[in-house]
C-alpha cells in the first residue's frame, strides 16, 4: 500500500474530534485532474455534518482510491497525489521528511498500512491487535511484571506502584470450548444468524473479529448458487425515514378514517383553473384543490393542527396558528416531506407555486433542512402510485396526515341515477391523544364535501 | 418566509436596535463621533489592513490543516477580525490579555507566532508560549473562567499601586456572547465593579454560541448589563476596526488611570462555525450570513484605502502574497511541530519543583530507561 516515490496518499482525516468513518459524497477531482493545496478534492459527509476536505499536497491526480457513496474509516487513504516533477511544489518540506521517516504508529498522515483502528474519544484511534511496545531489558518478553516496582526504588514496599506495569505476556486464551470474540461482535453474528463455532477467527490470539462474521454471513449459503436475499444497508433517508416513522407509529395511537368521494367538479375545476392566465405559469393538478380543502378544514377545525408535547407541568397540546403543509414527495434519495411554510396565507396560484417549487427542490434534492423541518400537518399523494388509500403515518410533531388517493372512473349514484363519475378515496390518520373520532370525522367530511363541490371552499374559506 | 428576523441587521426599520459606536461604514466611509475622535495616518490604516488580512488567512490555513488531520479542531476567527486587531492593536506594552480559545488575531497582536496557536490544537502541548512574555495568558478553554482570572490579575495590578503611573497596565478579558450566562463572568462583573478593578471587559458577540442564538442569552443588548453592575457599557461595531480601536483605547486609558471597569461589547458575527466540528447550516439561516457578508471588516477597510487613494493595486497585491507566504510557512511549521517526549508532563504542572514529583519523575524516567532502544525524553 505504501506509494510509490514522487506519490503522495491522503488519508482520510478525522474532522470532528473521534469521529470513525465517513460517506464519500461527492469527488471534486478527477484522474489527471492539477490539484494545488488547500484546493476542495472531495466532499465527505460524517455523523455530524457534510464537509468538504481540502488537499494537502499540490501535484497531479493519480489515483482516486475510494468510490462515492462508499462508507470509509478514519486513516484509510482515499487519494493518490503524484507529486514528483513539482520542483518548488509547496509540498512542505516537514511531510517529506515524515514520509521518509519510519512511520510511528501513531503518526497521522502517513499511510498506515492493515492494521484497523479502534475508536477512542479523540483523533485517530489505536491499532486494533499492533499496541506497539519496545520489550523490556533483560526480558524475553514472559517475565512476571512484579521486578520493576522494586527495581525502581530500591525498597521493598513502594508507597507508588509503577504505573501502567501489564503482563508482557497477555493470558492464554481459556480454552474452554467457547469461541473468542468481542461482546459487539457476538452481537453481530447473532443478529447476522451466524454461528461463531464454525468460523476460524484471524483476530489477535485467535479471536473472531468483526470481518470474520461479515465474511462467514456474506458466504453464499449452500443451498442456492444465486443470491435468494440481498441485504441493503440502511442509511441516508432510510435510515431517517425509518426512525421517524417507527417513533410515530409507537408513540401516537394512530386512528385511521377513509372516505370516498366523488371529486368529478374538482376535476372540472382543476380544468377550469388551468385556464385562467393566474395559472399560466404553474402546474395546476387535485393535489392542490385537496391541499386548499385542507387548509380550509383546518381553520374551521384547528384542533387538528396541533401537536403534543411535554410541557413544563405534564403533557400539553399545542395547537399551531399557522399551518406549515407537509408535501409526501417520493424521490429518488427515499421519501421527503418538504413543508410549505405559513400556507394559510397564500393564495392559490401561491400555493400552487410553492407546491411546484417545494417538490421540485425535494426530488432534485435539494430541499434544506429548513425546508423539511417544522411541518403542522401533512398530506400524502398515494394515488399517484396507482392504488386507492393507505393508513398513512404521522409524521412526528404533528397531528393528522390526509392520504390522497387514485381518481377512478366509477359507478356512482348521482342525483339519484346510476352514473360514471370520478372517484376517490380519502384516508385521514390522527393521534388519538389530541383528536376524538368525532373531530377527525368533521375534518375527514370537510375536506371530502369540498372535493365533492369546490364551491364550498369559496363558502368556507 | 421572510428575512426580517436577520439578527443583529442595525438598519432594519421597526426593530429597535440601540446605538453603536462606528467609525467606519461598511461601505467604507469615515464618520466621526464625538466621544471617540481617532486621527490615523495612512500607514496606520494600511498596517491595520494588513493585519486583518494576514489573520484572516492564518485562520484559513489553520481551518485547511484541521480538515487534513493535523490539527485535532479549530475556533475559526472568521468574521471577527477587525474586532481582534481593533482591541489587539489598543494595547500597550503594560497590558494583559486573558483570552478565550478564539483570539488569534490578538495573540497576532501581542508577537505570538502563530505557530505556537497550533499546538494545543494539534495535541503537542497545553499552551506553546509564554503568556508573562508576550502578556497573553495561555487560551482558555472552559467557558467565561478567564474573566475571574483576569479580575483578581488586576486586581493585584491595583494593589502595586502603580495605577496612574506611565507603568500602569489595564487587565482586558475576551468573552463572547454565550459566556456573560455563565456565573463566572457575572462574578466577575460584581468583583471588578466593586473594588474598582483596571479591567476591560470585552465581550465579542458574535450572535451565536454554537447553535444558541443571543436572544436566548439576554433579553436586553448585553452592553446594558453593565449599568447593573455600576459601571459603563459600550457597543461598538465589531466588524469596524476603527472603531474597535478607539473605543478600546478609551476604555484601556480610564483603567490604566484608576477610573474602573468597562464593558465593550462589539457586535459582530461568526462567520464560520463554532469550530471545525460544528455544522452552522443545521441551525442558522444561509440569509443571515449573507446580510452579514455585506458588512465584512475587510472590504470596508479597502474601500476606505481606494477611495481616499491611500494605496494602490501592488499593496493590495504585496499584502495578499505575504498573508499566502505566512500560511505556506506555518504549514511547514505546523507539520513539523515536535511530538512531547514523555518526561515533558513533569515540566509546567507546578510552578515550582517539590519532592513528591522529584520522586515521581525519578521513578518514571527509570521505567522509562527499562526498555530496551532509545526514547527521547
Amino acid at each position: 500500500m505504501t506509494p510509490v516515490s514522487g506519490t503522495k496518499q491522503f488519508n482520510l482525516p478525522d474532522v470532528g474530534e473521534g469521529l470513525t468513518e465517513a460517506e464519500i459524497v461527492k469527488w471534486h477531482v478527477q484522474v489527471g485532474d492539477q490539484v494545488e493545496v488547500n484546493q476542495t478534492i472531495v466532499e465527505i459527509e460524517t455523523a455530524k455534518a457534510i464537509v468538504e476536505l481540502p488537499c494537502p499536497f499540490e501535484g497531479v491526480v493519480t489515483e482516486l482510491l475510494v468510490t462515492e457513496g462508499q462508507t470509509v474509516d478514519v486513516g484509510v487513504p482515499i487519494i493518490t497525489v503524484d507529486v514528483a516533477g513539482e520542483g518548488g511544489a509547496p509540498a512542505p518540506a516537514a511531510p517529506a521528511v515524515r514520509e521518509e521517516a519510519v512511520p510511528a504508529p501513531d503518526e497521522p498522515g502517513i499511510v498506515s498500512s492493515e492494521p484497523k483502528r479502534q475508536p477512542v474519544l479523540v483523533g485517530y484511534g489505536v491499532k486494533e491487535g499492533a499496541t506497539k511496545r519496545r520489550p523490556r531489558k533483560g526480558s524475553n518478553g514472559a517475565q512476571a511484571p512484579s521486578a520493576v516496582p522494586a527495581a525502581v526504588t530500591g525498597t521493598a514496599a513502594p508507597a507508588v506502584p509503577a504505573p501502567a506495569v501489564p503482563a508482557p505476556a497477555r493470558p492464554q486464551p481459556v480454552d474452554n470450548g467457547l469461541p473468542l470474540a468481542k461482546p459487539p461482535v457476538r452481537k453481530m453474528a447473532k443478529d447476522l444468524g451466524v454461528d461463531l463455532a464454525s468460523i476460524t477467527g484471524t483476530g489477535p490470539k485467535g479471536s473472531i473479529t468483526r470481518d470474520d462474521v461479515l465474511a462467514a454471513g456474506s458466504a453464499p449459503a449452500p443451498v442456492a448458487a444465486g443470491a435468494r436475499e440481498e441485504r441493503v444497508t440502511v442509511k441516508g433517508v432510510r435510515k431517517a425515514t425509518a426512525a421517524a416513522v417507527s417513533g410515530s407509529a409507537f408513540t401516537a395511537p394512530h386512528v385511521t378514517e377513509f372516505l370516498q368521494v366523488d371529486v368529478t367538479r374538482t376535476m372540472d375545476a382543476v380544468r377550469r383553473l388551468r385556464e385562467l392566465p393566474d395559472f399560466a405559469d404553474v402546474k395546476v393538478s387535485p393535489l392542490l384543490l385537496v391541499a386548499r380543502a385542507l387548509l380550509t378544514a383546518v381553520a374551521r377545525n384547528p384542533m387538528v393542527n396541533a401537536a403534543w408535547a411535554d410541557g413544563p407541568s405534564g403533557a400539553e397540546i399545542v395547537v399551531k396558528r399557522y399551518v406549515n403543509l407537509g408535501i409526501a414527495a417520493a424521490t429518488e434519495r427515499g421519501l421527503i416531506v418538504p413543508k410549505i411554510k405559513d400556507a394559510q396565507d397564500l393564495t392559490l396560484p401561491g400555493l400552487a407555486r410553492a407546491l411546484n417549487e417545494l417538490t421540485a427542490k425535494a426530488r432534485a434534492g435539494k430541499a434544506s433542512p429548513a425546508d423539511l423541518s417544522d411541518g403542522t400537518i401533512t398530506i400524502t399523494n398515494v394515488g399517484v402510485f396507482g392504488v386507492d388509500a393507505g393508513t398513512p403515518i404521522i409524521t412526528p410533531g404533528e397531528a393528522a396526515i390526509l392520504a390522497f388517493g387514485q381518481i377512478r372512473d366509477l359507478p356512482w349514484v348521482h342525483e339519484g341515477e346510476l352514473a360514471i363519475r370520478k372517484v376517490t378515496t380519502l384516508s385521514l390518520s390522527f393521534d388519538h391523544r389530541i383528536i376524538d373520532g368525532e373531530l377527525g370525522s368533521l375534518v375527514l367530511r370537510d375536506v371530502g364535501a369540498m372535493l365533492e363541490d369546490p364551491l364550498r371552499m369559496l363558502a368556507w374559506g | 418566509m421572510t428575512i426580517d428576523s436577520v439578527r443583529g441587521a442595525p438598519d432594519t426599520p421597526g426593530l429597535a436596535e440601540p446605538e453603536l459606536v462606528q467609525l467606519l461604514t461598511p461601505e467604507g466611509e469615515r464618520v466621526e463621533h464625538p466621544d471617540y475622535p481617532l486621527d490615523l495616518s495612512a500607514e496606520e490604516v494600511r498596517d491595520l489592513y494588513r493585519d486583518l488580512v494576514t489573520v484572516r488567512r492564518i485562520d484559513l490555513e489553520a481551518v485547511a490543516l484541521t480538515r487534513q488531520g493535523e490539527l485535532g479542531l479549530w475556533a475559526s476567527l472568521l468574521g471577527q477580525e477587525a474586532a481582534q486587531i481593533g482591541s489587539g492593536r489598543a494595547l500597550g506594552e503594560h497590558d494583559m490579555v486573558f483570552p478565550t480559545y478564539r483570539e488569534h488575531a490578538v495573540a497576532w497582536c501581542r508577537g505570538v507566532e502563530p505557530v505556537r496557536l497550533l499546538g494545543m490544537f494539534r495535541g503537542v502541548n497545553h499552551g506553546g508560549w509564554d503568556p508573562a512574555e508576550h502578556k497573553f495568558h495561555l487560551y482558555t478553554i472552559v467557558i467565561g473562567s478567564q474573566t475571574l482570572h483576569a479580575t483578581g490579575y488586576a486586581m493585584g495590578v491595583q494593589r502595586d499601586g502603580v495605577l496612574g503611573t506611565p507603568s500602569a497596565g489595564a487587565t482586558i478579558a475576551y468573552f463572547g456572547d454565550g459566556a456573560t450566562s455563565q456565573g463566572d463572568v457575572n462574578e466577575a462583573f460584581v468583583f471588578s465593579s466593586v473594588f474598582n478593578a483596571p479591567i476591560v471587559f470585552f465581550c465579542q458577540n458574535n450572535q451565536w454560541a454554537i447553535s444558541e442564538p443571543l436572544e436566548k442569552q439576554s433579553r436586553i443588548p448585553l452592553y446594558k448589563r453593565a449599568q447593573g453592575y455600576g459601571f459603563p457599557g459600550v457597543r461598538v461595531d465589531g466588524n469596524d476596526v476603527f472603531a474597535c480601536l478607539a473605543v478600546t483605547r478609551k476604555a484601556l486609558e480610564n483603567a490604566r488611570t484608576g477610573q474602573g471597569p468597562t464593558l465593550i461589547e462589539a457586535f459582530t458575527y461568526r462567520m464560520g462555525a463554532h469550530t471545525t466540528t460544528d455544522d452552522p447550516t443545521r441551525y442558522r439561516l444561509k440569509a443571515e450570513e449573507e446580510a452579514w457578508k455585506l458588512k465584512d471588516p475587510i472590504e470596508r477597510v479597502k474601500a476606505y484605502l481606494v477611495r481616499g487613494d491611500l494605496a494602490d493595486q501592488a499593496f493590495f497585491d504585496e499584502v495578499e502574497a505575504g498573508a499566502k507566504q505566512m500560511a505556506k510557512e506555518l504549514r511547514a511549521e505546523c507539520l513539523a511541530l515536535p511530538d512531547p517526549g514523555p518526561m515533558s508532563i513533569f515540566e509546567h504542572v507546578y510552578a515550582e519543583r517539590h519532592p513528591l514529583m522529584t520522586e515521581e519523575q525519578e521513578q518514571f524516567a527509570a521505567y522509562l530507561a527499562s526498555f530496551e532502544g532509545e526514547v527521547s525524553p
